[in-house]
């Protein structure tokens, strides 16, 4: 299975990137032949939707799970409309996120933020 | 690096001015200013060079060519903005004009094309210290977009320095919208200055719940807190009943505008609001110590 | 004659100064277009409210008929739709209602309905008339409210429009129809910078224009001096004071609660249109 991660620059010993739709990179891992790409996030220079743009592309790479810190409303509900699972990246690199991940150490992200198109409100 | 945000909901509570006197306290080697609209903080913390400068682009805006145009009015019935006007040529009002591209689509002769527009300045100096801001260009809403930059722009800035960066200082934009959001993504802690008033306090509240679910460690000032001790009671109770950390109550200080007024903030000089801004920087250093033993997930 | 007020940013006394403003003219129509923290009602407390949605249309995806082909996704430049599985998602809050997905849909699948981004509230405090115009939270742009806003206005009668801060798109909409600008500045180099920025955008608009003075203290104001180098006529100083304050955070008026202040906004109304008239007649 593909797994995708938010990353700052192509490579995989930095942390995961805090912004989820905003990311420059996301790396993809093949849990089964073990290989990495990088794919660019188009959206990260979107003015607006950024989070939605970039959840359509991981989704057009057949991805089946997502590990990142947060995850905003809108990509949030692109992401799980195509059954992708969202888990919560943990301190330290992004290798061994992916590390803790095939080791089933990650949860899942159960709080999804409200990003920024709505925040709860009166 | 941590980051710190100083933020305020409401505008005008004296944000700036509280993040140049933390500036210039924690002698920070990096900081920014997000709030894109107004920026400020420019004219306390004087940047020394000229600085690199990069045009920042928003949304494509829509160009109609004359030349190619048969006047067939398809544009300006379709435009939902109103942003096409005839006169004896048809002409675009920049300033109403979405950047949609339903013009250009519903165009027969190819007469209108996209073209990126510009909506404002990037700017990052080198001296006295990194710091990283912009001016978004009239007419151009906010900007989530270019906050973000502007923050990246530090970041990628404080690779670049020799010496490592313990915490940078970012003031943040007015407001609860997109460019706040966008201000708080990222950061470690933010620093809300609140204003003792009715509209003060209905602003903190709006912008304490933007942050809240962004994970960030929240913390409250008060400015001016002697303009009205009810409502900086009512601001101590809400702090209280939601667990905020309150860190000090800086009181009105008249040399506080003269100094500003001077290019200086409220720490460079002996005075009561300077001295409570000192104790505010000293428990943020004991907060952020904390963090950095247990950071937030 | 309709006054729009203005300042660079929030906290310069643009709502002290509105409201204060439509308590001297007596009969009047006060209009908050700061539709993101809208404060005037909470001066006011207008009684007999009234509160009408304001909507925008949305697209609507037949997905029996959608075949699924995209054009509208790719469209879309502000990334309010998406496709997952065959299925067009759309995201409400970040749709700009252009119709461009309509549009370009080859199947015809897709027609429009509206939704609610917020409310016009009208209401009465005695012979004032109070609109207010209330974004709700979490969305993205309010000048589909302030619009909405600007068509209840009458056209005759005393309207005091108290804008947004800053110089966005939403502060160019409040004051399309201004016949005179009111600029609010207090006297920092903070302030200076801010009055550039709105004194440009009037400018650009050829609105004739006037400045007010607030939080005066005894040192230097550059707001002042900017005033005086640009021409700008100075109508009216604001003296920074405590009272005034404790009165305008605790939500009443101040124009009610002190004589003097009653008197002072009497007089720059005065100020405001004997300015205006001498615009006009000059045709600046």
């Amino acid at each position: 299975m593909k797994i995708a991660v938010p990353s700052e620059h192509q490579t995989l010993n930095e942390e995961v990137c805090p912004s989820f739709g905003r990311a420059p990179f996301y790396v993809i891992y093949d849990t089964e032949n073990k290989t990495t790409d990088y794919l660019q996030n188009t959206a990260a220079g979107s003015q607006g939707g950024a989070g939605v743009q970039a959840a359509q592309l991981i989704v057009d790479q057949q991805v089946e799970a997502i590990i990142t810190p947060r995850c905003g409303k809108n990509a949030a509900a692109v992401v799980q409309e195509a059954g992708i699972k969202l888990y919560r990246s943990i301190s330290g690199s992004i290798e061994s996120n992916l590390k803790a991940f095939e080791e089933q150490r990650l949860s899942l992200l159960d709080e999804i933020h409200a990003g920024f198109h709505r925040h709860g409100g009166r | 690096m941590k980051q710190v945000l100083v933020l305020s909901g409401k505008g005008g509570t004296g944000k700036t001015s509280i993040a140049a006197a933390l500036i210039h306290l924690m002698k920070a080697k990096a900081y920014a200013d997000c709030d894109v609209d107004a920026p400020n903080l420019h004219l306390l913390v004087k940047p020394e060079d000229e600085g690199d400068h990069k045009d920042f682009y928003g949304l494509q805006k829509a160009v109609i060519h004359q030349e190619k145009c048969t006047q067939c009015d398809l544009c300006r019935q379709h435009c939902r903005f109103e942003a096409i006007h005839k006169t004896s040529d048809y002409e675009l009002d920049e300033f109403a004009c979405e950047g949609c591209g339903v013009c250009q689509w519903i165009c027969p002769s190819d007469a209108i094309t996209m073209e990126p527009a510009k909506a404002g300045d990037l700017k990052r100096h080198w001296k006295p210290a990194l710091f990283s801001t912009a001016q978004l260009r009239m007419g151009s809403g906010n900007s989530g977009l270019l906050v973000t930059e502007v923050k990246k722009r530090m970041k990628e800035g404080t690779e670049m320095l020799s010496e490592e960066v313990p915490i940078a200082l970012i003031d943040g934009s007015p407001g609860i919208g997109c460019p706040v959001i966008a201000s708080i993504t990222g950061v470690d802690l933010v620093l809300i200055v609140a204003e003792p008033s009715v509209s003060g306090i209905s602003d903190m509240q709006r912008v304490i719940e933007t942050a809240t679910g962004l994970n960030a460690q929240l913390a409250v000032c008060i400015n001016q807190w002697d303009n009205s001790p009810e409502h900086s009671k009512e601001i101590r109770d809400f702090c209280d009943e939601h667990r905020l950390p309150l860190l000090g109550e800086i009181p009105y200080d008249p040399i506080v505008v003269d100094l500003v007024n001077r290019g200086l903030s409220m720490a460079e000089e002996d005075c009561t609001a300077g001295e409570e801004v000192r104790k505010i920087f000293e428990k943020l250093l004991v907060l952020i110590e904390e963090n950095r033993k247990e950071p937030i997930a | 004659m309709k006054i729009a007020v203005l300042s660079g940013k929030g906290g310069a006394g643009k709502t002290l100064v509105a409201v204060n403003l439509a308590v001297a003219a007596e009969k009047a129509v006060y209009a908050d277009c700061d539709v993101e923290e809208p404060n005037g009602h909470l001066f006011f407390k207008p009684k007999e409210r009234e509160s009408e949605s304001v909507e925008v249309t949305i697209p609507v995806i037949d997905t029996e008929k959608c075949t699924g082909c995209r054009q509208c996704v790719d469209f879309c430049r502000f990334n309010a739709l998406a496709m997952i599985g065959g299925k067009v998602m759309l995201f409400e809050e970040i749709c700009h209602s252009c119709g461009g997905c309509q549009l370009v849909c080859p199947e015809k699948t897709i027609h429009e309905r509206k939704r609610s981004i917020g409310m016009v509230q009208s209401g009465h405090d005695g012979e004032i008339k109070v609109l207010t115009g209330i974004l709700n939270t979490g969305e993205a742009a309010g000048v589909p409210i302030i619009k909405e806003i600007l068509k209840k206005i009458p056209a005759k009668g005393n309207i005091f429009i108290d804008c947004p801060p800053g110089s966005a798109c939403s502060v160019m909409e409040s004051i399309q129809i201004a016949d005179f600008c009111l600029l609010v500045a207090e006297p920092t180099i903070f302030g200076r910078d801010n009055l550039a920025m709105i004194h440009e955008l009037v400018t650009l608009f050829d609105k004739p224009a006037g400045l007010l003075l607030n939080k005066v203290t005894d040192g230097e104001n550059p707001s002042q001096i900017y005033g005086l180098e640009h021409h700008l006529p100075i109508l009216g100083k604001i003296p920074y004071d405590r009272e005034l304050s404790a009165i305008n955070a605790a939500g009443n008026i101040v124009s009610r609660e002190i004589p003097k202040y009653e008197m002072f906004f009497r007089e720059l109304l005065q100020r405001i249109e004997k300015e205006a008239s001498h615009e006009t007649s000059t045709g600046a």
